[in-house]
């Protein structure tokens, strides 16, 4: 029993790990003030290109560094569109996951079937062999650490560093941060890059490691639930955490109560997470300070200094 | 000028598209000096502030900074060469707190020393902060002083402030001053830019004057009275509104509130109490009181825009509206200018004839078999733009596309031509410049000269006199009772604002 529930709690962990990448970075988007529904997309252009170096290479690693890279990429067509040439976010936004989609599906057609060596879990001597505690402190892939330290990373960023504070103010204001002299659409460039950068990880994380192949759409709407999970954490970084292993919780219950048997339909399942982020919008929105506080002002609105 | 000058400008000229901001011009302001920049709205002189800030660049000319060319590339630098602004629209961010906004527009620095240091800065100028209240809960005036101190913090040379008292308070208004009259005794230069003359006559010292993009004069704003400066301002005479002619007491009641109380659902709102007011055909009641005294409420409560009230009735010309939205009052001939040109009374992102059209369907009718008659809605809008000189590059233009008073005079102008019954105004003139203003005080005469009645809301004490039959005083949620204009002075005034008015029995009323 005891194995069955530290198993269930490793998967669970490794669910939420691809959401905490993809939705760290898009926190540090939205903060910024844009809003980019295109991380679906880039998560199939990560986990594409990742799986695919992978593949040729025969080193997983480097393919986790083309994901990332792929991601970032794709980020910046997105940024240009939004930023530079002022193109509606949202649709621009969808764009891309409808373009990341197709051209995910292009790139790995070849590689349909194929399998590479996956990133391994660790292996600390003693630490990862103690019973319970062992492989669920120490039995992970290095990437699950990886994404906490990002997340941790970003937490202290946002709310102790002084380039955080600018971030938000230029999420928060636009027109003030450009006023007292902020490059608004530089800082904005960066932040998309780094929601592209995660969302790439995030891709790579499910074709590297999670199932080590390649399929096509297999981010499976990850990027969505990503996407809600930063309206569900209200853009605070310490929420995300407790969201994604939430929300990867419910992934894993879903397949869980399929294997069972269990009266519940798959989809009621996983139409949980949006229904979960529907109510924390409602609660949070009767709190209009807490809104003023966390919810980026500026997002989703296009800037243009005058000169 | 003796002193050798701290920043001079010549020949600075900047366009935009469609429209020449600056042409050819020249400033200097000497070190030590409180310096007024004076004219019309789009006169240029933001654009022009802003070149100084490094906000924008000019197209053409010298900026010289302590005798030296210098181009400023932004307002970073800008800061760094020692000038501040403080500006019209506060540059600051709602989420954050007093002292992280301030942090923001500093170099790095700890943020206990920044606090020390804000703190004493703060209390030597007379300027009260709470460093860790964020901004979306302050005042505006407390804003400001956030801005002030933020500036004051880099030991600016010349600090420009633009149109800083118009969304100040009296009081809030005398402590700046002092602020600023400190400042000028410590040899640093304030650019001031102001539509309030009486203000500039009394604290600056020298005036530059601006019209059309061009200085047109230089003067010593002391030996100038606020008409010959707003003439320099305009470059033709300003007409003196006549006072209105008296009303017949038997004419009829076109506004009766009676009792009224509200429950504001703003976030800093003003409950409203017991409210008892009355219009009659013909006549202006002016409502004085400083702002955030319960103005909004009772605009929102006559225009039908907040729900219906706890107690008491609103009639509109013999109906009682309590219930009625703001397009049934509309209909029973009940027109409304509120505070807020840009998202309340017009819609920035629509053209004009879109904004006429979102008021006037209901008293004009432009549909036409069902569907909307934009032809007529275009005519009817440029109706208004000729009658009210609103200067527009057409009809089409968009309603963010024009200055305040322009668009303050499309508004008024809006509804004017609707021909009503009651005419329900608030702040008509606030931001607007003089020969603006003069023209929209006109055409409220003339308005009530044909038997309309109107009840105006206004912070600007001048204008309350000016134009009102009778005058009363909102405070604290409250209404003093309505005075006819010869029985009370701007002394009584100044004293009913600071006051609850608890209803007393009308026997009391006679001898207040």
């Amino acid at each position: 029993m005891t194995e069955l529930i530290i198993a269930s709690m490793m998967t669970m962990m490794t669910a939420a790990t691809p959401l905490m990448f993809a939705a760290t970075g898009e926190l540090i988007c939205e903060r910024s003030g844009v809003l980019n529904l295109g991380v679906e997309g880039m998560m199939l252009i990560g986990a594409v290109f990742g799986f695919a170096t992978a593949a040729v290479t025969g080193n997983a690693s480097l393919g986790l560094l083309a994901a990332g890279a792929s991601g970032i990429l794709a980020s910046l067509i997105f940024a240009f569109l939004t930023l530079t040439m002022l193109s509606n976010q949202v649709a621009t936004g969808l764009a891309l996951t409808i373009f990341g989609t197709g051209l995910s599906a292009l790139v790995g057609f070849d590689y349909v079937g194929e399998t590479i060596d996956r990133i391994a879990a660790i292996h600390l001597p003693v630490l990862s062999d103690l019973p319970v505690v062992g492989p669920l402190l120490f039995g992970h892939d290095p990437l699950v650490y990886l994404s906490f330290i990002l997340l941790i990373g970003v937490a202290l960023f946002l709310n102790r560093s002084r380039w955080g504070m600018i971030l938000k103010a230029v999420g928060d204001s636009d027109v003030s941060a450009h006023a007292i002299g902020y490059p608004v659409v530089l800082i904005r460039y960066a932040a998309v890059a780094f929601g592209g950068l995660m969302a790439g990880l995030g891709g790579g994380y499910l074709s590297l490691v999670y199932t080590p192949l390649w399929a096509e759409n297999m981010t499976a709407g990850r990027g969505w639930i990503a996407l809600a999970l930063v309206v569900f954490a209200s853009w605070r970084p310490e929420r995300v955490l407790f969201g994604a292993i939430l929300f990867g919780g419910i992934t894993i219950l879903q397949l869980n109560a399929q294997a069972a048997g269990l009266g519940i339909p798959a989809a009621f399942m996983s139409m949980l997470p949006y229904i979960a982020t529907i109510v924390v919008l409602v609660l949070i929105s009767r709190d209009v300070v807490r809104i003023r506080l966390n919810a980026p002002a500026c997002l989703g609105r296009p800037f243009r200094a005058e000169r | 000028m003796t002193e050798q000058g701290l920043l001079s400008l010549t020949g600075i000229c900047k366009s935009f598209p469609g429209c020449l901001a600056n042409d050819n011009i020249d400033l200097d302001v000497a070190a030590g000096e409180i310096h007024a920049l004076l004219g019309e709205n789009g006169a240029g002189k933001s654009t022009l502030v802003k070149i100084i800030y490094g906000v924008l660049r000019p197209d053409r000319g010298d900026v010289r900074w302590q005798g030296e060319v210098t181009r400023i590339e932004n307002p970073a630098q800008a800061r760094t060469l020692g000038i501040g602004m403080v500006f019209q629209h506060f540059s600051l961010f709602e989420a954050m707190t007093t002292l992280e906004n301030i942090a923001l527009a500093l170099p790095p620095e700890d943020p206990e020393a920044l606090r020390v240091r804000l703190q004493e800065t703060a209390s030597a100028y007379g300027l009260a902060l709470q460093p860790d209240r964020h901004v979306y809960d302050l005042s505006m005036g407390e804003r400001q002083r956030i801005e002030i101190v933020r500036c004051l913090l880099q030991d600016p040379q010349l600090l420009i402030l633009d149109e800083p008292t118009s969304v100040l308070t009296p009081q809030e208004t005398e402590i700046l001053f002092e602020t600023l009259h400190t400042l000028a005794q410590e040899d640093r230069a304030i650019l001031y830019i102001s539509h309030k003359l009486e203000e500039v006559r009394s604290l600056c010292d020298r005036a530059t004057i601006l019209r059309g993009g061009r200085r047109v004069d230089d003067c010593l704003p002391a030996q100038e009275t606020a008409r010959s400066l707003a003439e320099k301002m305009i470059g033709k005479k300003v007409q003196q509104v006549s006072r209105l002619s008296p009303i017949d007491s038997g004419s009829s009641v076109h506004l009766a509130v009676s009792g009224l109380n509200i429950h504001s659902d703003l976030a800093h709102g003003i409950d409203l109490t017991d409210i008892s007011l009355e219009v009659r055909a013909g006549e202006v009641l002016g409502i004085a009181g400083i702002a955030g005294n319960g103005q909004i409420e009772l605009m929102g409560a006559l225009s039908g825009e907040t729900g219906s009230p706890l107690a008491g009735s609103i009639s509109i010309l013999g109906t009682n509206a309590n219930q009625l939205n703001p397009t049934v009052r509309r209909s029973l001939g009940a027109v409304f200018v509120p505070e807020e040109r840009i998202g309340h009374a017009a819609v920035a992102d629509m053209t004009l004839v879109d904004n006429s059209y979102l008021t006037g369907d209901t008293r004009l009718n432009f549909s036409r078999r069902g569907l909307i008659d934009w032809p007529a809605v275009a005519r009817y809008t440029q109706n208004v733009v000729q009658n009210f000189d609103v200067r527009t590059t057409g009809v089409d233009a968009l309603a963010s596309s024009l200055s305040g008073g322009n668009l303050q005079k499309f508004i008024v102008g809006r509804e004017i031509l609707q021909e009503p019954s009651l005419l329900v105004v608030s702040q008509p003139t606030w931001g607007v410049d003089a020969g603006a203003a003069a023209a929209i005080h006109e055409e409220i005469q003339r308005l009530v000269s044909t038997g309309v009645a109107v009840l105006m809301i206004s912070q600007d004490l001048d204008e309350v006199f000016l134009l009102s039959h009778r005058i009363a005083v909102i405070s604290q949620g409250t209404l003093s009772t309505a005075k006819p204009i010869d029985e009370i002075t701007p002394e009584d005034i100044g004293l009913l604002m600071g006051v609850r008015h608890e209803a007393l029995p009308e026997a009391d009323h006679a001898t207040a």
